[in-house]
């Protein structure tokens, strides 16, 4: 187990590296200037040539790109051109309420997406299937940001059973936090619901064609209990698989989600910094989204060698 | 042939999505109204019998809006497809044939996946300019390394068949080799994964567009249409509304056909997602 967990940690390795030298690479690939892209285009020369001096811009290429590795490094991800403060405080003030998103989603959607699945495939071709599958294929469909709206408009506007927008910190108390938390979490776990309940029911359906579940069934164990014990565990290691997938899809519905719901997180930071053209939080949000999804995957990873043993050798 | 037009999925997909092309070619004359043209005295009006769809807070027509908008979609949709393909597959085929360069192509491409598609959208576009030219490359480059990924898995299974062994024993030079003998095979999955990318692809243009990071202003794409109806979104739901629900529409199509596509071209991917 531990030449496993190595060999995956070392694996991470050349990943963050191609990372990092993209995130570098970003300002460079753009056509013209980057000090002029950053500066807009009200920009005196002056500003240019300042911006080009702070971000060390006139240096050889390979100099800026050790002296901001090495900073990164050390955990120390620039400074703000907009706010001036270090980006790693300006993350670190938005982690809360993006984290809370995220594993609300997650959570609802484990516990909506897998019983669905299980059952779809139970019924496989009944009704039942059907419905949920065609729901499955139309929440692929609609944008998250529609559905947002669409929530927004029956549960805050007409119905007035949850606040329109906005975040309370944990902190404030679990009632405002949940009572905030609610139409972004369900907007945004649709098309996890979705994807996952779909895996399941893939994934329940092909083991339930396996031998052992006929012999299961011929000595009269019940249906629930098939499903549960004998049909579940195995069908689950796709599942935990998407889930890791699903994470750089989970980063898109963030952003967007944070923004409809007015939700001052990672994804309203990114939106901003981007449409301010703030290059260095644009580039510590990049490195920290992907450092997280690589994170995800590993754990993935060790989950998946959990649930099948004979993925260690 | 016959087993794809017997599809289900196909045909409801096809019928959709012919519909959906439809208005959008036909926007012109079917609309009768110059999506820009703005009527102040009408703005912000709710559905009537000379705006079925409504105006916005410019009077501008969103009927009219909404089927211009189609034509941007698709086009965007098209468009990324061609390119997230054409990148893929050379790229894939190269990989997959060329030990020494699969190494380090799948590693830059594990690591491009790593990079939320999103967050690399908006910052490829956010520093080169809103463009029509840089949406769709921004949108593309994340699609990337998945065709890479597909198309490399089937040059790496065709490799090892008997046919492809006796052409290099017959002599038959790479690029020969590659073009008659593993292009073709790439062929079934290559579609199927095409139209993934496709109603993906729409789905990431509304969401730019919305977050006002995607196509200039000006041009009424589904996404920029319903950016616009943000703020008047609890007076004039109308706005945001009918984009959406054509651009569910389209998606759904699209999404059916490579459903319908998948499970008739190549029955081992069915049930597995993408």
């Amino acid at each position: 187990m531990t030449g496993f967990l190595l060999q995956r940690l070392l694996a991470t390795i050349p990943v963050m590296a191609v990372v990092a030298v993209v995130v570098f690479l970003l300002l460079h690939l753009g056509p013209g200037d980057p000090a002029a892209v950053i500066a807009g285009d009200y920009a005196t020369p002056e500003d240019i040539e300042r911006i080009r001096d702070r971000l060390g811009l006139n240096e050889p290429l390979h100099v800026q790109f050790l002296t901001w590795i090495g900073q990164v490094l050390t955990g120390d991800l620039g400074i703000s051109i907009f706010s001036n403060l270090p980006v790693a405080q300006l993350i670190a003030q938005r982690v809360e309420p993006t984290l809370a998103l995220s594993l609300g989603t997650l959570l609802v959607t484990v516990v909506v997406a897998v019983p669905l699945g299980v059952a779809a495939a139970w019924r496989a071709g009944a009704w039942l299937d059907r419905c949920l599958m065609g729901g499955a294929a139309l929440a692929f469909a609609v944008p998250v940001f529609v559905i947002g709206y669409i929530l927004i408009y029956v549960f805050a506007i007409k119905l007035g059973w949850l606040p329109v927008q906005g975040y309370r910190p944990l902190a404030d108390g679990a009632g405002p936090f949940l009572r905030h938390l609610v139409l972004p979490v369900v907007a945004l776990s649709f098309v996890f619901i979705a994807l996952i309940a779909r895996v399941t029911r893939a994934s329940v359906l092909e083991v339930l064609g396996e031998d052992y579940i006929r012999t299961a069934r011929a000595k009269g164990v019940t249906t629930f209990r098939l499903l549960r014990r004998h049909a579940l565990r195995p069908a689950l290691v796709p599942v935990v698989t998407v889930i890791g997938i699903a994470f750089a899809l989970l980063v898109g519905g963030v952003v967007v989600t944070e923004s409809v719901f007015n939700i001052p997180g990672l994804g309203r930071l990114t939106v901003d910094s981007v449409l301010r053209r703030d290059y260095p939080v644009i580039q510590g949000l990049i490195l920290v989204f992907s450092a997280a999804y690589v994170i995800t995957n590993l754990v993935v990873d060790l989950l998946y060698s959990v649930l099948d043993p004979r993925i260690r050798g | 042939m016959n087993a794809i037009r017997r599809n289900r999925s196909v045909q409801i997909g096809m019928a959709l999505l012919v519909l959906v092309a439809a208005t959008a070619v036909l926007a012109p004359p079917l609309a009768g109204m110059d999506p820009l043209r703005m009527t102040p005295e009408d703005r912000l009006s709710s559905p009537v019998a000379a705006h079925p769809f409504g105006t916005d807070m410019f009077g501008r027509d969103i009927l009219a809006r909404t089927l211009h908008g189609g034509r941007v979609s698709l086009s965007v949709g098209l468009a990324v497809a061609a390119v997230a393909l054409a990148a893929g597959l050379g790229i894939g085929l190269v990989a997959g044939y060329v030990r020494a360069v699969d190494r380090i192509v799948m590693r830059i491409m594990d690591g491009i996946m790593a990079i939320p598609g999103i967050l690399l959208a908006i910052a490829l576009i956010a520093l080169s300019g809103a463009t029509l030219g840089t949406v769709v490359v921004a949108i593309a480059v994340p699609e990337v390394p998945r065709v890479v990924r597909l198309v490399r898995s089937v040059v790496l299974a065709v490799r090892e068949e008997p046919y492809v062994e006796a052409a290099v024993a017959a002599g038959a030079r790479l690029p020969r080799l590659l073009v008659r003998h593993v292009l073709p095979n790439t062929l079934a999955p290559l579609i199927v994964q095409g139209s993934y990318v496709c109603a993906s692809a729409m789905i990431v243009e509304s969401i730019l567009g919305f977050l006002g990071a995607g196509m200039p202003p000006e041009v009424p794409s589904w996404g920029n249409v319903m950016a616009e109806g943000r703020t008047f979104f609890q007076i004039a739901p109308w706005i945001l509304f009918f984009p959406g629900a054509f651009l569910a529409v389209t998606v759904l199509s699209v999404n059916l056909l490579g459903d319908g596509l998948r499970d008739t071209l190549d029955p081992r991917l069915r049930g597995r997602f993408q």
